[in-house]
């Protein structure tokens, strides 16, 4: 290997690594807030790569038909509550409404935007629209009654989780895979390596990210909440701060991340329904690597993961999945001598 | 009723037996193959997840070791399928061991998410491996011959299958109700208590992991030669997942909850693969969905899965009283009366830049109660926990019968002798009271895993219970023994762990608040206890907020306000000294 076949490498591994970071910070902010431990999160990935795909081909995605799926269920759920604390019509009608409203207006609009073929940028705000409600509604459908379960429990509903919307993913998407068109087309020649415009788009996208949900955390009173609950539940409960609510913007956030991560990623790799799960866990072990806990070290994480599988699949390419993921022993095996006595919740 | 519960296994046994020589149709003979060879695996995760908390998505990838150990050492060299059988084994012991060693030291969900890494990586190692096939994997297992005779995959192997499987599921069932099972059970309370009676948890999490481990190795030799064929498919992630649904389906916390998942999961899985599919008019495996949803439904509204339909309607299994005239369980020996047991020298608790413990010294002589009183937030519970070591001291030095006993783990300290009961009960609220005193004989016991599943540790188990039973005999509550420790009132809760701590031998008890929360009645009852102990020459510390309770009891008083040791003396001069007054009541200004 020489200098520049290592300069590419490392240029592609910092890109995907910038994807898995987001994906990594994703799920140590779900954990911290809420203990669920997300397997599914690279569903939402997945989500957003086909569902621009399907807008591309100025198909009306089955992402339209899937929130509403979900938005049903949870009304459902909303008339079964109010029933059975004896609400009356009208507060249990507000509160349809407050559930149905988006989910309703944002399909129609879908409906209705997706064969005028509008340019690649407002479909991938489009696509964002459409993804996002989907981590409220799954938080309120899975885990929200939840919500005091042990961290055990809360994993084995992530894995239920992860299969209910793997195989609807299969039933609204169907078995097929697309790669999504360049955001950016430019090429830049940067000594022996070459930038494509959608490289940029990934870092600049990510960075602008991290920089957002820093703001947000330090700086704005909802991501302030946050950081309580995550600290200690019951004190940030006691303050007045919801802690379904901040499960549910928790939520939110993490499907807007993965719905992000899908945009950026599609360009660069054929998507199928099933393949967010290898994607989600890849900023999964970088999330391990930072314990669960660390913003920071979940973002060197994954970049290493990113570096790690592309140097990995240039040296023995069959064997980028065992590197990548054999990896997560290692480190495991230095957390646990770093950090052995985390007791239990 | 009773009868069935008593009898069931055996029926079960010879129905299972009656299957092979009746003429059943070959579909449910295969069928019945399928259900033994994945309830096998379920039982390791009942064991693993249901009773000490843990769990893993990697058990599928345990099966493919066993499969591929089998398939690979028969096809290529010829070795014969007993020994291949305990190659798989000895290799997911390894297996286990490591992943056990790497992350149970930490957090209960490292482990399930290293088994996620392990379950990826197997699959995408053999997918790639020229010697065993790549993703075509292997093919002529040969069938597993006995004596000359072949198994094949019907009938014969059915028989050998259902023996395996129905031999586990004894097996765990014994395991459960021995010394090892009541150390398993204690895991997923929490490790202080467990940790205070002696048991080492780490060990007792390690060997539920590893034999989860081997039972589903067990299942993948058998696989192979019931498929006679492996490849890759089987051993992924998304199988171990389907292993624990099927664990959680049928009940996570119960032996058979394993077979009706199993049975259940296989039966409904082949009509949905042929249903959805028509329904929804493509193919695909859609029947992940159900399983999903289900899987999320049952944690939600029947997390005891279905076998608890099942349980409801048995009565609960009494045990038999079979201990009368056992022999006494090893004591050790004791100090004599007047010699100094326990001496605190100079010990400072730091949290960050709180002291919550100041530089405290006392000491207890054999035979004497003392009492450690003061306001909330004085640092007794503190003392209390570097005392027995559940947490670590700062500076200063403890010595328990003339040996330092600072910075050993609470487990060393416990096998010294100080034995100790909690603020907030800490018990196993599914175990009995009498099985929940015993768990403080644990350190008196020698039995294992292996003796425990192969009922050679009876004897044993008499002496154990035989004691647990005259500890509850000494504080007066020898008639709750077969109570579930779940139902008792918070008093007689408090008893029990005062006689679990009494089932360890001690030589100094501790108590730490032992008549917080009890009535008028229960105080006396208690302090009776307390006094008769001293009587028969236990040394006891106590802490403790009740005065009158601490007055008529103690021998000697330290009395401890904002980390500090406010004074130390009898009961009398504590009672008449203006300094502690002042602690209790303010000052006058």
């Amino acid at each position: 290997m020489d200098f520049s076949i290592a300069a590419i490498l490392a240029l592609d591994g910092l890109t995907n690594g910038a994807v898995y970071a987001l994906l990594a910070l994703a799920t140590v902010l779900v954990f911290a807030v809420t203990r669920v431990i997300f397997i599914p999160q690279g569903e939402f990935v997945a989500f957003g790569a086909l569902t621009l795909a399907m807008l591309q081909q100025g198909k009306v995605p089955g992402t339209v038909w899937f929130l509403l799926v979900m938005a049903l269920g949870c009304s459902v759920a909303d008339v079964v509550d109010g029933l059975r604390h004896h609400h009356g019509p009208a507060r249990i009608a507000r509160r349809l409404l407050g559930t149905l409203a988006y989910p309703l207006a944002i399909s129609a609009f879908t409906l209705w935007a997706a064969p005028q073929n509008f340019s690649l940028g407002v479909q991938a705000l489009l696509t964002l629209a459409l993804v996002t409600p989907f981590g409220n509604l799954l938080y309120r459908l899975a885990y929200e009654s939840l919500a005091d379960a042990s961290v055990l429990v809360l994993l084995i509903v992530s894995v239920g989780v992860h299969f209910a919307l793997t195989g609807l993913g299969l039933f609204f998407f169907g078995a097929e895979g697309f790669r999504n068109p360049s955001f950016w087309d430019a090429r830049f020649t940067l000594g022996p390596l070459a930038l494509s415009g959608q490289t940029v788009i990934i870092f600049g996208a990510s960075l602008a990210l991290i920089v957002a949900l820093w703001l947000f955390f330090e700086r704005s009173l909802w991501g302030k909440a946050l950081r309580a609950t995550a600290v200690n539940r019951l004190g940030a409960r006691l303050m007045g701060i919801s802690s379904d609510g901040a499960g549910r913007l928790t939520f939110t956030l993490a499907a807007f991340i993965g719905a992000l991560s899908g945009l950026l990623i599609g360009p660069t790799t054929t998507v199928f329904y099933d393949s967010g799960f290898l994607i989600g866990l890849k900023g999964f072990v970088a999330a391990v690597f930072a314990g669960l806990a660390s913003y920071p070290q979940a973002l060197l994480g994954a970049l290493a993961v990113g570096l790690l599988e592309s140097f990995g699949s240039f040296w023995a390419s069959a064997y980028k999945e065992v590197i990548v993921f054999g990896s997560i022993l290692p480190m495991l095996l230095w957390r646990s001598l770093r950090d052995p006595h985390s007791e239990e919740h | 009723m009773a009868t069935l519960r008593r009898f069931g296994f055996g029926l079960l046994c010879l129905v299972m037996a009656a299957i092979a020589v009746l003429p059943v149709p070959d579909f449910w003979i295969t069928q019945l193959n399928y259900i033994g060879i994945y309830a096998m695996v379920a039982l390791g995760l009942v064991l693993l997840t249901g009773v000490a908390g843990l769990t893993s998505f990697g058990q599928a990838a345990f099966v493919g070791v066993g499969a591929y150990t089998a398939a690979y050492l028969a096809v290529t060299l010829g070795v014969s399928p007993w020994l291949t059988l305990l190659v798989g084994i000895a290799l997911s012991v390894v297996v286990a061991l490591v992943l056990g060693a790497i992350t149970l030291r930490m957090s209960g969900h490292y482990l399930p998410l290293a088994t996620i890494a392990w379950g990826l990586t197997i699959y995408y190692t053999i997918s790639n491996m020229e010697f065993l096939g790549k993703y075509d994997g292997l093919l002529g297992v040969p069938p597993i011959t006995v004596a000359g005779f072949s198994l094949g995959t019907g009938r014969g192997l059915y028989v050998l299958i259902w023996a395996l499987a129905l031999a586990s599921a004894l097996a765990v069932t014994h395991l459960l109700d021995s010394r090892p099972g009541r150390a398993i059970r204690s895991l997923k309370t929490g490790t202080t208590m467990a940790e205070a009676m002696g048991i080492s948890t780490l060990r007792y999490k390690i060997i539920a992991f590893v034999l989860a481990a081997v039972l589903a190795s067990i299942s993948g030799w058998l696989f192979a030669h019931f498929q006679r064929s492996v490849n890759p498919t089987p051993f992924g992630v998304h199988k171990g997942i389907e292993y624990l649904f099927m664990a959680v389906l049928g009940g996570v916390g119960h032996v058979w909850g394993a077979f009706i998942g199993a049975g259940v999961v296989k039966l409904v899985e082949d009509q949905l693969q042929v249903l959805l599919p028509k329904l929804i008019g493509t193919s695909g495996n859609f029947e992940i969905i159900v399983f999903g949803l289900v899987l999320i439904a049952v944690l939600k509204y029947a997390p005891d899965g279905l076998w608890t339909f099942v349980t409801k309607r048995l009565p609960a299994p009494r045990r038999v009283r079979d201990w009368q005239g056992a022999a006494p369980l090893p004591t050790r020996d004791k100090p004599q009366r007047g010699d100094l047991l326990l001496e605190v020298d100079q010990v400072r608790k730091q949290f960050g830049g709180l002291v919550a413990v100041n530089d405290v010294s006392f000491a207890i002589r054999a035979g004497d109660i003392v009492g450690l009183i003061g306001p909330n937030g004085a640092g007794k519970s503190t003392t209390f926990n570097l005392i027995t070591g559940v947490l670590s001291m700062t500076r200063g030095a403890v010595r328990f019968r003339g040996q330092p006993v600072g910075g050993l783990s609470s487990r060393q300290i416990a096998e010294r002798g100080m034995s100790r009961t909690f603020q907030h009960v800490k018990m196993i609220p599914e175990m009995t009271v009498l099985e929940n005193v015993a768990l403080g004989g644990y350190l008196r016991t020698r039995s294992g895993p292996l003796r425990a599943m192969l009922r050679l540790d009876r004897a044993e188990e008499r002496c154990l219970f035989a004691e647990a039973e005259a500890q509850l005999a000494r504080i007066g509550m020898a008639e709750q023994m077969h109570e579930l420790a779940g139902n008792l009132a918070l008093g007689p809760q408090r008893l029990m762990e005062i006689a679990r701590a009494l089932c360890t031998d001690p030589a100094l008890l501790l108590l730490d608040e032992p008549a917080a929360g009890l009535r008028h009645k229960e105080k006396q009852a208690l302090a009776d206890v307390l006094r008769q102990l001293k009587r028969e020459g236990l040394s006891i510390l106590l802490v403790e907020h009740d005065m009158d309770f601490v007055m008529g009891l103690t021998d000697r008083i330290v009395v401890m306000e904002f980390g500090t040791r406010l004074i130390e003396g009898t009961p009398e001069e504590v009672q008449a000294s203006p300094i502690v007054r002042a602690a209790y009541l303010g000052t006058e200004h």
